[in-house]
């Protein structure tokens, strides 16, 4: 086994978002910014959004962290963007159910398309939260979002 | 070098597996330590046979168990060279050593405008419990700096330690840099100056011979996990004067002398600090480990690390990208190498690792003060025990070849 296992996460394509991150920065004009540290490694991630008529306009994150959390969240910046909230909200649990080895609709599933991928980290335990940090912190956001909203 | 030292390997049956398909190569005895068979039997042997709860049953079983407890803390204070039984408190770890030291006799001797010093270089378990006596006492929390090699700098240590100081804090050995300090110099500055000294000896004690009376340390503290005993046993040395002035941090059963309606008494050391019923199998599985450990020969495990290190570090940094933390003389480093990879996060270089069964650490270490003195996140940490051998070294440093060329491209 050894080695050849690792390609099972680290696919080109996780390669490719970790070193070419797509939306990388902070919005200047963001509704809400939430930054999510991993405590046992020290990994930080901010991701700052722009939420326009109850969808996303632009989704950006910052931080530094290893080549799964790194990826992550790039891959959830391209699946998220333009999405409606309650359509991101339904995603990121899906991406949620993806990587602790659950199974998702075939319509979730193509919808996350490349960010599936990241799924197979469900095979890593210890890494899911490595996978999972970006995706918590806009979660986070949206929940507060939907608060306010109700309010 | 290939059965471990003195043949220890076949004792610690754990390390015979595969893992992904590998041969289990366990390098994270910095976290914890494997046990071996004869502690494991100690352990067993103890419930089939004698267990009941100590200091207060006149049956037979409980005067066993109490027997059994007491006889370790015997062997604990002979391993370390304790003047008296009565030094030797037994705590759940290392963390709740220095906690108790810091809470209970910290805030006892420490004053407003008073200085604590500790080192850049400590786990959090010695930097958290100061900061609190710090704040709470409106005291000065200071660091002793580092030299380019990573190791402690005595010019620092004497600026920073003034009349003011009141407690000198410091790990013996080092859980990230790989460094043993100068405890017993360190000892005469504090005392020079009237201050109190402190030794975490959480990474020394599993490694080296230790004699808190010739180190003259006034609180010493330790695990018994990362020495071959279990989780959820620690040790607490104090000078016995010391201890006698130091109030008792739990309260409650066995550590009373006598109870009224309003107030109560302690009992004698070292059961004043003892509340409750206590980790009565793991002091006992300590003793054994400590009896383990001394028929190897502390300077014989001492001896055999290093052996261990000046084979493996050379390799280590010979592979291009590799940056080592802390001296890379191997006179000067324990058995505790943390490395960072060009290009690579150190958990990307751990999960790699993992696959090729080679068990190491990945994070900040509970050290992030240190992390930010280097300037990185996190690292990889590999660190060794007497039951390594070669071979593991080997199939370390060719996983980390193998993991540089899977991540050719680098990432970050």
């Amino acid at each position: 086994m050894g080695l050849a296992k690792l390609n099972q996460l680290y696919r080109e394509v996780i390669l490719d978002h970790a070193q070419h991150p797509r939306n990388r920065g902070e919005l200047a004009d963001a509704t809400g910014v939430m930054e999510l540290r991993n405590p046992t490694c020290g990994d930080v991630i901010s991701v700052s959004v722009q939420i326009d008529d109850d969808k996303i306009a632009d989704l950006k994150f910052a931080g530094s962290g290893c080549t799964i959390s790194q990826a992550s969240a790039s891959l959830m910046t391209t699946v998220l963007m333009n999405q409606s909230v309650e359509r991101a909200r339904e995603l990121i649990m899906a991406f949620s159910a993806l990587i602790t080895g659950e199974e998702v609709s075939e319509k979730d599933d193509d919808e996350l398309g490349d960010a599936a991928l990241v799924g197979s980290v469900a095979e890593f335990p210890a890494r899911i939260k490595c996978a999972a940090l970006a995706w918590h912190a806009l979660d986070e956001l949206l929940d507060e979002k939907g608060a306010t909203a109700h309010d | 070098m290939d059965k471990g030292l003195n043949n220890s390997r076949k004792d610690f049956p754990i390390l015979d597996q595969q893992v992904n398909g590998e041969p289990l190569v366990y390098l994270d005895n910095a976290a914890t330590t494997q046990k071996p068979n004869q502690v494991l039997k100690t352990i067993v042997s103890y419930y089939q046979n004698d267990n009941a709860n100590v200091h207060r049953g006149v049956h037979t079983l409980a005067e066993r168990a109490t027997d059994h407890y007491e006889a370790a803390r015997d062997k604990v204070a002979e391993f370390i060279n304790a003047a008296n039984r009565k030094s030797i408190v037994y705590t759940r770890s290392t963390t709740e050593s220095l906690n108790w030291v810091a809470s209970s006799f910290g805030n006892l001797v420490v004053n407003e405008g008073d200085e604590i010093v500790i080192s850049q270089l400590e786990h959090h378990s010695n930097i958290v419990p100061w900061q609190q006596v710090a704040q709470k006492q409106h005291a000065t929390l200071k660091y002793i700096d580092l030299t380019t090699d990573g190791e402690l700098d005595m010019d620092s240590a004497r600026r920073q330690i003034t009349d003011k100081t009141k407690i000198v804090a410091i790990a013996q050995a080092a859980n990230v840099m790989g460094v043993v300090n100068p405890i017993k110099e360190l000892a005469q500055i504090a005392h020079q100056h009237g201050a109190y000294m402190i030794a975490d000896g959480a990474q020394a004690a599993p490694h080296m011979k230790i004699d808190v009376q010739d180190l003259d340390v006034d609180f010493y503290a330790f695990s018994g996990h990362k020495m071959l005993a279990p989780t959820g046993i620690g040790v607490l040395y104090g000078k016995q004067d010391l201890l006698e002035m130091m109030p008792p941090v739990q309260f409650g059963g066995e550590m009373i002398d006598f109870v009224h309606h309003q107030d109560a008494s302690w009992t004698e050391l070292p059961w004043k600090f003892e509340a409750g019923t206590p980790n009565i199998s793991g002091a006992i599985a300590l003793g054994s480990a400590i009896d383990y450990l001394t028929k190897l020969g502390m300077d014989n495990i001492h001896a055999y690390e290093h052996e261990l290190v000046a084979y493996t570090l050379p390799k280590l940094l010979a592979v291009d990208g590799v940056t080592v933390y802390g001296p890379h003389d191997p006179n000067k480093h324990t058995g505790v190498l943390a490395f960072n990879m060009a290009g690579l996060h150190p958990h990307d270089v751990a999960t790699g690792l993992d696959m090729e069964g080679v068990a190491v650490r990945a994070g900040h270490h509970c050290a992030q003060p240190l992390m930010e003195y280097l300037n990185v996140t996190a690292t990889a940490r590999a660190s060794f025990y007497f039951y390594n051998t070669q071979a593991d070294a080997d199939k370390f440093i060719q996983a980390v070849t193998a993991v540089k060329e899977f991540f050719a491209d680098g990432i970050s």
